[in-house]
C-alpha cells in the first residue's frame, strides 16, 4: 500500500516536474532560435553587432542545430540567403545588427524583392525605449525596407515573436515569394517569454493562391487552338510555381515554341527542340523578331519587364495576349491581356493542356529556326569559337558548360558576361541558373554562389563573375575560406566595366567616361585568403585551366584575360522594338 | 483622361501599414488629394478613404498594389457619381465680431451648419458637405474674419448596397 502511494506521488512530482518544463521561460533571443528550428532552418547568414548579441548569444547554445555562416558584410549574408533560396526552393535567413547593419542589407532586400526571392531578414533594433531617440545605431529599418519587402514588422514584446516568424515565413513563401523583415527590439530579445510555435497556414486579410476561372482556360485553349502561329513565353514563375513539368508536357502536347526570360531560364533544358532561347535586350534572334509575328502570345509566369519588352507600343500588337500570373497586380500592368488568367502555372498549365489539341506548325517552327541559322552565322559560331587572338568570354563559358554538361548550378554577375553566361551555358536541371535579374545588383554573384553551395553542397556551383563586380563584394572570399566552401570563382576580366562600357561605344561616342579599372592582382588576392587561383591568358590554357578548376576539392578562383573591348550581341537599344534587334 | 477617383480600402490595423499604402502612390509621384482612416463597421478592420486626381487606368494599377499588400482585405475605386461622401469643416470666428449685426445666425441657418462652441472670445461653427459647400460657408463667414479654418479629408460609402462582411465573404470564396 505504502509501496503504491509512493509510487503515486513519485508520478505527481513527475507530471508537475513536465509541467513546469512545458511552462519554462526562455528570453525573446531564444525564442528567434527556436522559431527558425521551428520552420525547418538549419542555416543561417549574418554578422553580429550590439542591438543583435542577444541573439547571437542564444545561438552559440544551438550550433548543433543551427548552423550560422559569419559573412564579411551583410549585403554578403542577403545575397547568400537569396543564392540559397533560389538554389533550394526553400526561404533563405539572414542576422543583422541595427543600424549600418540593417542598412547594408537594403540592396539585398530590394534585390530579393524585384526577383521574388524568399528571404527572412532579422534585424537587432535598439531598445524600444530609445525608438526615436537617435540612439546610437538607430535607424527607421521598418521605414527603409517597406517599400522593398513583402512584409516587414517591428516587435517591441518577445510573446510577439512566434507568430511574426510563422507568418514570415508562410508570407516569404507563399502566392509570389518575397523578402520579410522582423526587426526585433534589444529588450525584446531580453525579455523573458512562454515559447509555444504554431506553423501560419492563413492570414486572413491574405489570399496567396487564387480559384482558377476555368472559363478563362476555355477560352484560352480555343485561342490556341485557332492559332497558326503560337508562342509560348516564360519566367521565374514557372519554377517558383514549380511547374517545370506541366510546362514541358504543354509545350510537348501542343507543339508550340517557346522561349524565356533571364529568370526563367532552367526551367526547360536547353537543348529541348522547342526551347528558341532567351528573350530581350541580349536575347536571340528567332524569339525576339517573331514575338511581332506571332498570333497568339502565351506568357507565362513573367512580368514583361522593359528588358524583355523593349518599346511597349511596338511589342506583339498583332497577337492576342494570354497571360498566366499569379500575382493579380503584374496583369495588365504592362502589356494588356486579352485572355488575363490569374493563376498559378502549375495547375493552369495542366488545365490548358488537357484542352488543347496536338499540332504541328511546321512552316511556323521554320520561321524560328531560319533566324537562329542566321544568329548563328553571325554571331553565335564566332562567340564560341573565335580565331582572333584574344580570349572571348563566350568560349571560356562554351568549354565550362561542355565539361559540365548540364549538371552544376551557374551563378553569374551584372554586365557582358552574365548576358553571355545566360546565352551560352547549356542548362538540364531547373534551378541551375542563379543571376539578379530584376535589380541587375553587381556583387550579388559571390555570396548568391556561397549561399547556393550552402544549400545544394552535392552540386558544382560556379561563379561567373565580372572583374568590376567580383571587386564589390571580393571581401566574400573571407566567408569562403573561414567556411571552407567550394564556390569555383572564374572571373571574366576584362578590365573594364564591360557592359557600360558598351553602350559608351555604341551610344556615346566611344567616350569611355570611368570604365577602365586598374585591377589588382587576384591571383595573390584569392592566394591571400587561402584559395588556389590560376591565371589564364592564352586559348592554349584554358581547357586544362578549367580542368583543374572544376575538379578541385575547395574554393579555387580562375581568372581568364579576355578581350577588353568585346561587344555582346545581338542587341535591342532601349526604346527599340523586339523586332529591331540588332546584330551589329 | 484625369477624374477624381475615390479609393476605399480595408485593412488590418497595424503600425506602419498607411506608410505602406501611401509609397504606393509617391511611389507613381501620384498626390493624394486627402486621406482619412478609421475603424469600420467590422470590428479591427480599418478603412482608409483616399481620394486622388488620376486616369482610371492609373487608378486601376494602383488599387491592384494595395491589394497586393498582405494587410490589405480588398481595395475598390470610384468616380465620385458613383459615392456618398462628405467632409466636415470647421470654423473659429472671434465673438466680437459677431456684434456688428451681420446676421451670423441667418448664415449658419441657411448653411445648413450648426454652432459646434460658443465661447466668450471665439466660436466655432461645423459643417458638414461636399467641398464645395464647406468652402461657400467659409466665403459667406468672411466678414467675421474667420480666425481658424480646418477641413477633414472626404469620408465616402459606395452607392452600392454591399457591406464589407459579405464582400470579405465572397473573396474567400474566390481563393484557395
Ligand atoms: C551595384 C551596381 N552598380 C552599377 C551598375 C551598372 N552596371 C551594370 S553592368 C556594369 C559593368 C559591369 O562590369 P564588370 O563587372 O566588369 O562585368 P562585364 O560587363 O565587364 O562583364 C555596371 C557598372 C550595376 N548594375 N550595379
Amino acid at each position: 500500500m505504502k509501496d503504491v502511494m509512493e509510487k503515486e506521488t513519485a508520478k505527481i512530482i513527475e507530471s508537475e516536474k513536465n509541467k513546469t518544463v512545458v511552462a519554462e521561460k526562455i528570453s525573446g533571443a531564444e525564442a528567434v532560435v527556436k522559431c527558425l528550428l521551428a520552420e525547418g532552418v538549419d542555416l543561417v547568414f549574418g554578422f553580429p553587432g550590439g542591438a543583435i548579441m542577444p541573439v547571437y548569444d542564444a545561438l552559440y547554445n544551438y550550433q548543433d542545430n543551427l548552423k550560422h555562416i559569419l559573412v564579411r558584410h551583410e549585403q554578403g549574408a542577403v545575397h547568400a540567403a537569396e543564392g540559397y533560396a533560389r538554389a533550394t526552393g526553400k526561404v533563405g535567413v539572414c542576422i543583422a545588427t541595427s543600424g549600418p547593419g540593417a542598412t547594408n542589407l537594403v540592396t539585398g532586400i530590394a534585390d530579393a524583392f524585384i526577383d521574388s526571392t524568399p528571404v527572412v531578414c532579422i534585424t537587432g533594433q535598439v531598445a524600444s525605449p530609445l525608438l526615436g531617440t537617435d540612439a546610437f545605431q538607430e535607424t527607421d529599418v521598418i521605414g527603409i525596407v517597406t517599400p522593398v519587402t513583402k512584409w516587414d514588422i517591428q516587435i517591441t514584446d518577445a510573446n510577439e515573436i512566434p507568430e511574426a516568424f510563422a507568418k514570415a515565413f508562410y508570407i516569404a513563401k507563399s502566392g509570389r515569394p518575397g523578402p520579410v523583415v522582423i526587426d526585433i527590439t534589444k529588450d525584446a530579445q531580453f525579455q523573458q517569454m512562454e515559447f509555444k510555435y504554431e506553423v501560419c497556414t492563413k492570414i486572413r486579410s491574405y489570399f496567396p493562391k487564387p480559384k482558377i476561372d476555368l472559363a478563362k482556360i476555355e477560352e484560352a485553349a480555343e485561342l490556341i487552338n485557332k492559332s497558326q502561329k503560337p508562342f509560348l513565353i516564360f519566367g521565374q514563375g514557372v519554377i517558383l510555381g514549380q511547374a517545370e513539368n506541366e510546362l514541358k508536357s504543354f509545350l510537348e502536347k501542343s507543339g508550340i515554341p517557346s522561349a524565356w526570360t533571364l529568370l526563367g531560364l532552367s526551367a526547360l533544358p536547353n537543348n529541348h527542340p522547342q526551347n528558341f532561347g532567351m528573350l530581350g535586350m541580349h536575347g536571340n534572334l528567332a524569339p525576339n523578331k517573331l514575338t511581332n509575328e506571332c498570333d497568339v502570345l502565351i506568357a507565362v509566369g513573367m512580368r514583361f519587364d522593359d528588358r524583355v519588352t523593349g518599346d511597349v507600343k511596338r511589342y506583339a500588337k498583332q497577337a492576342k495576349i494570354i497571360h498566366i500570373e499569379l500575382d493579380a497586380a503584374e496583369i495588365n500592368k504592362i502589356i494588356k491581356a486579352d485572355v488575363e488568367i490569374h493563376a498559378d502555372a502549375k495547375e493552369a498549365l495542366f488545365l490548358l493542356t488537357n484542352l488543347i489539341k496536338p499540332k504541328t506548325y511546321s512552316d511556323w517552327i521554320n520561321q524560328f529556326k531560319e533566324l537562329q541559322k542566321i544568329e548563328y552565322d553571325k554571331i553565335i559560331k564566332h562567340d564560341l569559337y573565335p580565331n582572333e587572338i584574344g580570349l572571348k568570354m563566350s568560349e571560356v563559358v562554351r568549354i565550362v558548360s561542355e565539361k559540365i554538361n548540364g549538371d552544376a548550378i551557374v551563378v553569374s554577375d551584372v554586365g557582358q558576361h552574365q548576358m553571355v553566361v545566360a546565352r551560352y551555358f547549356n542548362h538540364k536541371n531547373t534551378r541551375s541558373s542563379i543571376t539578379s535579374g530584376g535589380l541587375g545588383t553587381m556583387g550579388f554573384c559571390l555570396p548568391a554562389a556561397i549561399g547556393a553551395k550552402l544549400g545544394m553542397p552535392d552540386k558544382q556551383v560556379i561563379a561567373i563573375i565580372g572583374d568590376g563586380g567580383f571587386q564589390m563584394t571580393i571581401q566574400e572570399l573571407g566567408t569562403i575560406l573561414q567556411t571552407n566552401v567550394a564556390v569555383k570563382v572564374i572571373i571574366l576580366n576584362n578590365e573594364f566595366l564591360g557592359m557600360v562600357r558598351q553602350w559608351q561605344q555604341m551610344f556615346f561616342d566611344k567616350r569611355y567616361s570611368q570604365t577602365e579599372m586598374i585591377n589588382p592582382d587576384f591571383i595573390k588576392i584569392a592566394s591571400g585568403y587561402g584559395l588556389e587561383a590560376q591565371r589564364v591568358t592564352k586559348r592554349e590554357e584554358l581547357d586544362s585551366a578549367i580542368d583543374k578548376l572544376l575538379n578541385a576539392e575547395a574554393g579555387y578562383v580562375l581568372e581568364v584575360r579576355v578581350e577588353k573591348e568585346d561587344n555582346v550581341f545581338p542587341m535591342i537599344p532601349t526604346g527599340a522594338s523586339v523586332s529591331d534587334i540588332r546584330l551589329e | 483622361m484625369k477624374e477624381q477617383f475615390t479609393i476605399s480600402i480595408f485593412t488590418e490595423n497595424k503600425v506602419g501599414l498607411l506608410h505602406r499604402v501611401t509609397i504606393i502612390f509617391t511611389r507613381r509621384h501620384i498626390n493624394i488629394e486627402s486621406i482619412t482612416a478609421s475603424e469600420s463597421e467590422v470590428k479591427g478592420i480599418y478603412r482608409y478613404t483616399i481620394v486622388v486626381f488620376e486616369t482610371r487606368e492609373s487608378v486601376e494599377k494602383l488599387v491592384k498594389q494595395i491589394e497586393k499588400q498582405v494587410d490589405v482585405f480588398r481595395a475598390f475605386y470610384h468616380t465620385t457619381d458613383e459615392i456618398i461622401h462628405q467632409e466636415i469643416a470647421l470654423y473659429k470666428i472671434a465673438t466680437s465680431s459677431v456684434q456688428n449685426g451681420l446676421g451670423l445666425e441667418k448664415i449658419i441657418r441657411d448653411h445648413h451648419a450648426r454652432i459646434l462652441s460658443l465661447g466668450q472670445d471665439y466660436i466655432v461653427i461645423e459643417k458638414t458637405g461636399h467641398k464645395e459647400d464647406t468652402k461657400e460657408l467659409f466665403d459667406s463667414l468672411r466678414p467675421f474674419n474667420v480666425l481658424e479654418f480646418v477641413r477633414s479629408g472626404r469620408v465616402a460609402m459606395m452607392k452600392e448596397i454591399d457591406n464589407f462582411s459579405d464582400t470579405l465573404h465572397e473573396l474567400e470564396k474566390s481563393y484557395q
